[in-house]
C-alpha cells in the first residue's frame, strides 16, 4: 500500500497505552490530513502529550495502530530514524543543546543525521533563524536567550530537518506571558505555509484562530472533536462544556 | 586569588620545615651535621623518589581513566547484561581497599610474560601502577555514569526526535555536556590517588617513602625521623593542595553556571 497525499498523513486508530497500571490512552483514534493544523486540548493528565509521542515513536503503544504517511510507526521493522526525519517535535522545555550556539543547534541534525554539506546547511540555518525572527542571535548560547527565543530556536532546529509534520508539545506552557505570543506567531506562520501541525496546547484563543480541527481529550479518550468554531461555541458533551467554562 | 594562595603555599614550605626541624636541631649530637644539613644531603635522593610517586600517579590516573571511561559507558549501555556486569565490576573495585588491591595485583601478575617467543619483564613499578589504576577505574566509572545520568532526559528526547542515533546522541550531545561536570570529581580523585602513592613502597617500589626510610636507616639518628617525614608531608601537601583548591574553584564556577 503506497501512501498518497489525499490520504490522512497521520492515521491513529484505537491506540491504547499504559504506564504501569495506569492506562493513559484508552482507544484513541484521529486522522490528520496533510497541511492540516490540529489542536489537542483537555485537562492535564488526559494523555495528550503521550498521544503526541506515539506519533514519532518516543512512546511505544500497547495496542492499536499509528500510521505516518502510510507507514505503521509501531512495526518492529520500521526505520525509526527515517520516521523521525519526517516528524519534527518541539518540547515544552525547549531542550536546546546548551553547549552549542543557536546556529549550531539548528545545524547539528542536518549535518550529522542527514549528512548534508555544511555550506548548504548553514545557509538554510541562517534563513531559518531569520524566519523565526532571531537574526543576530546566531552566535548566542541557549543560556543567553529568553525562554521565547529558545523556543523559537527549537522550532528552527526542528524545521532544519525539513519535516513533513510538526508536533508541538505544550510549547508555550513554560513561557512568560509576554513571550508566548512571539512563539505562537511563529507557529501560525508555519501553519499558514501549509505545514501539517499537531499541537497539544492550553492556548484556547490560538487553537480557535489557527486550528482546522480541535480534539478535546479527557481521561485517555477523545470526548469530542470538530472545527474550532463549532467545538468552542456549541460543545455537545458535558465534559467539554465544563472544561471550556473553566478555560475560556 | 590564585596568586595570593600560591604565595602562601610557597611561604609555607620553609616555614613548616623549619618548625619541624628547629626543636630537633638542638638534639643534634656534637660532632654530627645539623638537621637541616642532613635533610639537604638526602633531598636529591628522596626527591627522585618523589618524582616516581608523581609519575606513578599520572600513569595510574591515565590508565584508570581510560578503563574507567569504558566501564562507565558500559554501565549506561542499553544492553542490560553489559550494564549489570559493568556495574558489578565498578562496585567491586570502588569498594575494595586500595592496599589489598595493590598486593593482589602485584602477586597475581607474573614478573614477566612471554609473547611469541619474546619475554617482556614486568617490573614491580609497572604492576604497582596497574594496581593503583584499578580503584581509579572503579571511581572514574562512577563519575562517568553519574555525570551522564545527571543530564536531563529532555536532552536525550530532543536528540531522539531529531533522528540522532544513540551513539551520536551520547558522543555529540550528552558527553560534551558531561565533561564539565566530570572534571572536579576527577581532579579530586587524582589528588586522593597522589596521596595514596606511598602505598606502593610496600610492594618494593623505590619511591619517596622507601627512599626516606632508606635515608633514615643509613643515618640511624632518631632526631631525623620527624623532620624527614615532615619534609615528605610538605611536598605532598604542596602538590595536592593547589589541585584541591583549583577543583573547588571549578566546582563553584560550574555550579553557578549550571
Amino acid at each position: 500500500m503506497t501512501w498518497t497525499a489525499d490520504q490522512p498523513i497521520v492515521k491513529i486508530f484505537d491506540v491504547h497505552k499504559s504506564f504501569g497500571k495506569t492506562e493513559v490512552l484508552k482507544g484513541v483514534s484521529m486522522d490528520v490530513a496533510a497541511g492540516e493544523v490540529v489542536c489537542i486540548i483537555g485537562p492535564s493528565g488526559s494523555g495528550k502529550s503521550t498521544l503526541l509521542r506515539c506519533i514519532n515513536a518516543l512512546a511505544v503503544i500497547d495496542q492499536g495502530s499509528v500510521q505516518v504517511e502510510g507507514q505503521e510507526v509501531h512495526d518492529p521493522d520500521l526505520d525509526q530514524l527515517a520516521l523521525r526525519r519526517k516528524v519534527g517535535m518541539v518540547f515544552q522545555q525547549y531542550n536546546l543543546f546548551p553547549h552549542k550556539t543557536a546556529l549550531q543547534n539548528v545545524m547539528m541534525a542536518p549535518l550529522h543525521v542527514l549528512g548534508e554539506k555544511r555550506g548548504d546547511v548553514e545557509a538554510r540555518a541562517r534563513e531559518l533563524m531569520r524566519k523565526v525572527r532571531l537574526a543576530g542571535k546566531e552566535n548566542h548560547y541557549p543560556g543567553e536567550l529568553s525562554g521565547g527565543q529558545q523556543q523559537r530556536v527549537a522550532i528552527a532546529r526542528s524545521l532544519a530537518m525539513r519535516p513533513d509534520i510538526m508536533l508541538f508539545d505544550e510549547v508555550t506552557a513554560a513561557l512568560d506571558p509576554e513571550t508566548v505570543k512571539e512563539v505562537l506567531v511563529t507557529i501560525r506562520d508555519l501553519a499558514l505555509e501549509g505545514m501539517t501541525c499537531i499541537l497539544v496546547t492550553h492556548e484556547m484563543g490560538f487553537a480557535r484562530e489557527v486550528a482546522d480541527h480541535v480534539y478535546f481529550t479527557d481521561h485517555g479518550v477523545i470526548v469530542e472533536h470538530g472545527p474550532p468554531e463549532i467545538l468552542f461555541s456549541q460543545p455537545q458533551d458535558p465534559r467539554t462544556k465544563e472544561f471550556l467554562s473553566h478555560v475560556l | 586569588m590564585t596568586q595570593s594562595l600560591l604565595r602562601r603555599w610557597i611561604l609555607l614550605l620553609p616555614l613548616v620545615s623549619l618548625v619541624l626541624a628547629l626543636p630537633h636541631e638542638a638534639l643534634a649530637a656534637p660532632g654530627q651535621p645539623g638537621i637541616l644539613a642532613s635533610l639537604l644531603k638526602w633531598t636529591p635522593l628522596i626527591f627522585k623518589g618523589f618524582l616516581l610517586n608523581l609519575l606513578a600517579s599520572v600513569l595510574s590516573m591515565a590508565l584508570g581513566t581510560l578503563f574507567g571511561a569504558f566501564l562507565g559507558l558500559a554501565q549506561i549501555s542499553p544492553n542490560r547484561l553489559v550494564a549489570k556486569s559493568a556495574w558489578a565490576v565498578t562496585q567491586f573495585f570502588r569498594n575494595a581497599p586500595w592496599l589489598v588491591l595493590l598486593f593482589y595485583t602485584v602477586l597475581l601478575i607474573p614478573f614477566e610474560i612471554g609473547i611469541s617467543g619474546g619475554v617482556i619483564p614486568l617490573p614491580d613499578t609497572a604492576k604497582a601502577i596497574l594496581g593503583l589504576a584499578l580503584p581509579v577505574m572503579g571511581n572514574v566509572s562512577e563519575i562517568v555514569r553519574g555525570a551522564v545520568q545527571s543530564v536531563p532526559s529532555g536532552q536525550w528526547e530532543s536528540a531522539q526526535a531529531l533522528a540522532f542515533t544513540r551513539r551520536q546522541t551520547l558522543w555529540m550531545i550528552i558527553l560534551p555536556q558531561c565533561l564539565k561536570r566530570m572534571l572536579p570529581p576527577w581532579m579530586n580523585l587524582y589528588a586522593v590517588l597522589t596521596m595514596a602513592t606511598p602505598l606502593i613502597s610496600i610492594v618494593g617500589v623505590e619511591e619517596a617513602m622507601t627512599m626516606t626510610r632508606a635515608a633514615l636507616a643509613a643515618e640511624n639518628r632518631s632526631e631525623l625521623l620527624v623532620p624527614m617525614y615532615g619534609m615528605l608531608l610538605v611536598w605532598f601537601y604542596l602538590y595536592c593542595a593547589p589541585i584541591a583548591a583549583w577543583t573547588k574553584r571549578l566546582e563553584m564556577r560550574f555550579g553557578v553556571k549550571a
